[in-house]
């Protein structure tokens, strides 16, 4: 590749939809849970209920930024847990009424997996489809409904593409047809305002490592009178509904991330947007054959999707990262995976051209100097990629002949 | 997870191109999987002279297909025939398991350009 830059000790992190780091105010609310006050918030003693108050505080702070009652949150492990519990507990609990569910195309596999899971067990599964932007037609949703159907569970943001599904249309649809509604809010939580009450939803998933809080957190918002089995069985934490020690460092850190987000929320979501158009203009004017992936209108502020013709995805990452550059091929839970992404195929994107796509996530950190200095070493990446790529010179002659 | 040797060979790639006037040229791999290489050889009595690739896939399907020239170059027909897909892999320090698969593109792309220059030298002598 050849030194094309001195910036290599720098590490420019653009993946922010895979994780984030923590805030360091974050950090400093946690570390007293985690030397001093360390007890268990469901002991007897003072120590335990100065523990218990803290987690209680939380809960106030994380109801109240989704516009829910304490009482609707519980604490777990984190999105996927989240999403598991949902999804399996709802089937579980509502099998007399029927066994059929309603979902998306492209979910997240902590979504996509449980349902899988349930379609081996004698449950129906309908995959909504979604456009060529990655949206969902809130009709496609009514016309899946059926007398058996118990959950329809849409994602809020799409982790890859950024796109933003219409669940405040869904919810109308779901709530007349008295169907539970879960979504998986994971990517958006912190990033776009989430109300319960607007987007009419039943249940809701989110991750603190998504917001700038630690890993290891989350919870779900279970709507009062909502009927979900236990997933996980043992103690009587979560009133007897999530059993295990609660993670009261991390809940703390989560609820700390959550108010900042909802403080900076609208300035942080001007400034990556700008930021992501301005990087979006430069790709596309220096480099030829490159296309967007989603929508561009209703995505995430910080979220950008390409593909490129002629190029493969782990090839880009890996010769980005030698510019310390991090950004991913799209979910960061498969890029173990050799398959193309299943969101870029529902959108209905060749297997060929899904390879060559790559997602570049902005956060906080983010300045106009990385983005100059990614449009400053991408285009020759292209370029070399494409140079001992077979495929584009097949590409290049398909454009001469036209 | 890609051993120094494998970052090597995709960072600084050896014989990459296109032979205009090619004596064989050996195209395998599928763009549907994310993986298609081009070899082109170059032969003087039974001897690759000259060997070029071109790669689309991912680090490992590069690295190999860079090694494989390396490998074959100044090689008998029948010894660069003889180089399996284990021992690109091998001389790469080994491959992720998941990434096996594109060992093999460079071993068949290499097979497939021999064969297709045999098959040109049969159809001269007819």
């Amino acid at each position: 590749m050849g030194d094309m830059s001195n910036h290599s000790q720098r590490v420019i992190y653009l993946d922010h939809a895979a994780t984030t780091p923590t805030d360091p105010a974050v950090v400093e609310a946690m570390l007293p849970w985690l030397t001093e006050e360390f007890g268990n918030p469901a002991a007897l003693y003072s120590l335990g209920l100065t523990a218990a108050r803290a987690v209680q505080q939380a809960r106030q702070t994380v109801a109240s930024t989704i516009g829910a009652d304490p009482e609707e949150i519980y604490f777990t492990s984190g999105g996927t847990e989240a999403n598991n519990w949902a999804i399996l507990g709802t089937a579980e609990a509502h099998q007399s009424k029927g066994r059929h569910l309603v979902t998306s195309a492209i979910e997240h596999h902590a979504v996509l997996e449980p349902m899988q899971f349930l379609a081996k067990h004698g449950y129906e599964v309908t995959l909504v489809p979604v456009d060529s932007a990655g949206l969902v037609d809130p009709d496609e949703v009514r016309k899946a409904l059926r007398r058996d159907t118990i959950l329809v569970s849409i994602m809020h943001a799409n982790n890859e593409i950024g796109t933003i599904q219409p669940i405040a249309e869904i919810g109308r649809i779901t709530r007349q047809a008295g169907v539970l509604f879960h979504v998986d809010a994971v990517q958006s939580l912190g990033k776009i305002p989430v109300n319960v009450e607007e987007l009419g939803v039943d249940m809701l998933s989110a991750s603190a490592h998504k917001f700038y809080g630690p890993k290891g957190v989350g919870f779900l918002y279970l709507r009062k009178r909502t009927r979900v089995t236990p997933l996980l069985h043992g103690g009587a934490q979560e009133r007897g509904r999530r059993a295990g020690t609660l993670n009261v460092p991390g809940i703390v850190g989560m609820a700390k991330a959550l108010e900042l987000a909802r403080e900076r929320m609208q300035e942080d979501a001007v400034r990556e947007a700008t930021l992501r158009d301005r990087l979006w203009e430069g790709l596309r004017g220096s480099i030829e054959a490159i296309y967007l992936n989603g929508d561009p209108i209703r995505r995430l502020p910080n979220n950008l999707n390409v593909r490129l013709d002629g190029i493969e995805g782990e090839s880009m990452i890996l010769m980005l990262d030698m510019e310390g550059i991090c950004v991913s091929s799209g979910s960061a839970c498969t890029s173990g995976s050799l398959d193309p992404s299943h969101v870029l195929l529902a959108l209905g994107i060749p297997p060929e051209n899904a390879h060559g796509s790559l997602r570049v996530t902005l956060g906080r950190s983010t300045t106009e100097d990385d983005i100059d200095f990614f449009l400053q070493v991408f285009p020759p990446i292209v370029a070399r990629l494409r140079e001992i790529s077979p495929v584009w010179c097949a590409n290049c002659a398909a454009k001469q002949r036209n | 997870m890609y051993s120094e040797l494998v970052m090597e060979h995709f960072r600084n790639p050896r014989n990459v191109g296109v032979i205009e006037d090619a004596d064989g040229v050996g195209e395998v791999g599928n763009p549907v999987c994310g993986d298609m290489m081009r070899i082109t050889i170059k032969v003087k009595d039974n001897v690759i002279e000259d060997i070029k690739f071109q790669t689309l896939g991912c680090v490992a399907a590069v690295a190999t297909s860079s090694m494989v020239t390396e490998m074959a170059k100044g090689k008998t027909l029948e010894e660069a025939l003889a180089i399996s897909n284990e021992a690109v892999a091998q001389a790469l320090g080994g491959l992720p398991p998941a990434k096996m698969h594109c060992s093999n593109l460079a071993a068949d792309g290499l097979r497939a350009a021999i064969e297709d220059y045999r098959a040109r030298q049969a159809a001269k002598k007819q």
